[in-house]
């Protein structure tokens, strides 16, 4: 490992925390923006032209509040829960390429911090580590309304899992890779070659489960809408929650990521046009993140488990084995 | 729109129809089918074309308040004035108390006392904004239509009680040499036209 390629993966890294930090703020902003204008509102206005500096003022306000730490609650848990939903999400940043390789100074820069060969289990394992910040610190608050929304994202993520997994396996089976780069490869043909012609049914399970893996709205079950109560998140104030809410939005700018990449041709031939696509796709799909809010009324905890466990994977399975029959005759 | 098609609770006639609510499906099949159907009859579209349509007309009802504000009615109560007669600019109010006695709040305390002419004048006169409630009644029974129900309704107060002097309620004098003082619409408030029905007293009996 020469130092140029240490030097060269730091910047890489460093710029991706970064961006999608802010993007993360930037990200608060739209969805407040888009939820206002679906309800015939205004939204934030009153900080900046049209309110655009409102995550700034959002950001001082969370770096400046006190850190309160509740008697009763297992403190070095309580700490480190919010750490763990920000940290694995932007782990499984390293393993997405978020743009083609580009010649920057006559050096030839891939905007992936690794491309390694498990590409998408690391990513799919690294997220559902990340079940660990809201369950942790949901059962570490001492807040009976926490531990609640604790139990009900350790369920709703286990389970999507299992949907996740099983429909990503017969694009994984057609690819024969599963590093990301392999799959952009796959599909660099044109439109004609993208995944989702082959393999529909996948796209829109995966889609289905991206929304459980993040916990929006339809199955924004994390938080306990019924009992009024913000879930998990209760006792927590300032930073210790905006890592949470930072956690949140970087997964769902990454599976934005995911999704294009794996079904809709990524970012094409490599070309510039092709970078646009890529985050082109990418912004529909945080779009819809924030279209659904405002669309679609949230599903029980029972309809939630009834849709994975009796509807979702039984179909994936059906996939599966679909897919191998064609691809073996 | 005239309110008859809501007064009319006659469920015979007009626009009324029954919804067409199925039985729930008792045995599995029913279900599955009931299941399969709701899948594919894509209402979940239907509610996202709505919010989309929302965001395409852009027909936003905010009101940004400090900068804009909805106009209220003249039969709104909020805080409230002192009027002045318009032949002499004096004060209308002739200090009779009655406004006193029907404040159901208690909030009103006026204060009178006889003048060098032998006329009754008011010598303190304050409502607790902290306890009105803006009933109405005051301006409702007062006979000269001297105090009156105002627009201004930004009364906010870092104390809980929050007193409003007469000379604070009374029309500025300015104002009211300019002719700009509002007569009160509202509770209270004589009709219009109420000359034209005036009659003579009938005497002959």
């Amino acid at each position: 490992m020469d130092s140029a390629y240490l030097i060269e993966t730091i910047i890489k890294v460093v710029v991706i925390l970064l961006v999608f930090s802010a993007l993360a703020g930037i990200g608060t902003y739209f969805e407040r923006k888009v939820l206002a204008f679906m309800q015939r509102r205004l939204g934030p206005m009153n900080v900046g032209p049209y309110g655009v500096l409102q995550f700034g003022a959002d950001a001082i306000k969370l770096f400046t509040k006190e850190d309160i730490i509740p008697t009763g609650v297992v403190a070095p848990i309580f700490k480190i829960a919010p750490v763990i939903t920000a940290a694995t999400a932007f782990m499984a940043a390293a393993a997405i390429p978020f743009l083609p390789s580009f010649e920057i100074f006559g050096y030839e820069v891939h905007p992936i911090v690794s491309d390694i060969n498990v590409g998408i289990i690391y990513i799919l394992g690294v997220m559902a580590v990340g079940l660990y910040g809201p369950l942790l610190g949901g059962m570490a608050s001492a807040n009976k309304y926490s531990l609640i929304s604790a139990a009900r994202a350790a369920a709703v993520f286990i389970s999507y899992e299992v949907v996740t997994g099983l429909a990503i396996l017969a694009p994984i089976m057609m690819v024969g890779s599963l590093s990301l780069i392999d799959f952009n490869e796959y599909q660099a043909g044109g439109i004609g070659n993208w995944i989702v012609w082959s393999q529909p049914v996948a796209f829109i399970l995966f889609w289905i489960a991206a929304f459980a893996e993040t916990g929006r709205t339809p199955f924004h079950l994390i938080a306990n809408d019924h009992e009024i109560i913000d879930g998990f998140g209760t006792e927590y104030s300032g930073m210790r929650w905006g890592l949470f809410f930072i956690g949140e939005y970087a997964n769902m700018f990454f599976i934005s990521f995911v999704i294009p990449l794996l079904f809709l041709g990524g970012y094409g031939d490599g070309s510039f046009l092709g970078a646009l696509g890529l985050l082109a796709k990418m912004s529909f799909f945080f779009f819809f993140f924030l279209w659904t809010r405002a669309a679609w009324p949230d599903v029980r905890p029972d309809q939630l488990m009834w849709l994975c466990w009796k509807v979702l994977m039984p179909i994936a399975v059906i996939n599966v084995v679909i897919t191998g029959f064609v691809m073996m005759f | 729109m005239s309110l008859e098609a809501f007064n009319n609770r006659n469920v015979t006639e007009g626009d009324y129809f029954l919804c067409d609510i199925e039985d729930y499906p008792q045995d599995g099949w029913g279900k599955f089918k009931r299941v399969v159907k709701r899948t594919f009859r894509g209402e979940l579209f239907v509610g996202l074309w709505v919010v989309m349509r929302e965001m395409i007309r852009f027909d936003i009802h905010t009101i940004q308040y400090p900068q804009e504000k909805m106009p209220i009615g003249p039969r709104y109560r909020a805080v409230h004035q002192m009027k002045r007669l318009w032949e002499s600019d004096t004060e209308r109010c002739i200090g009779c108390g009655l406004c006193e006695k029907i404040c159901i709040s208690d909030c009103i305390r006026i204060d009178t006392r006889i003048d060098e002419n032998s006329r009754k004048e008011v010598t303190e006169y304050t409502i607790n904004l902290g306890r009105c409630i803006f009933c109405g009644y005051c301006a409702e029974v007062c006979p000269e239509l001297a105090i009156t129900h105002g627009g201004e309704y930004e009364n906010a107060s870092d104390q809980r009680e929050h007193f409003l002097l007469y000379e604070d309620m009374l029309t500025p004098i300015d104002k009211m040499k300019a002719g700009k003082q509002l007569e009160f619409e509202g509770f209270g408030s004589i009709t219009p036209h109420e000359d034209e029905r005036v009659k003579k007293t009938p005497l002959a009996y």
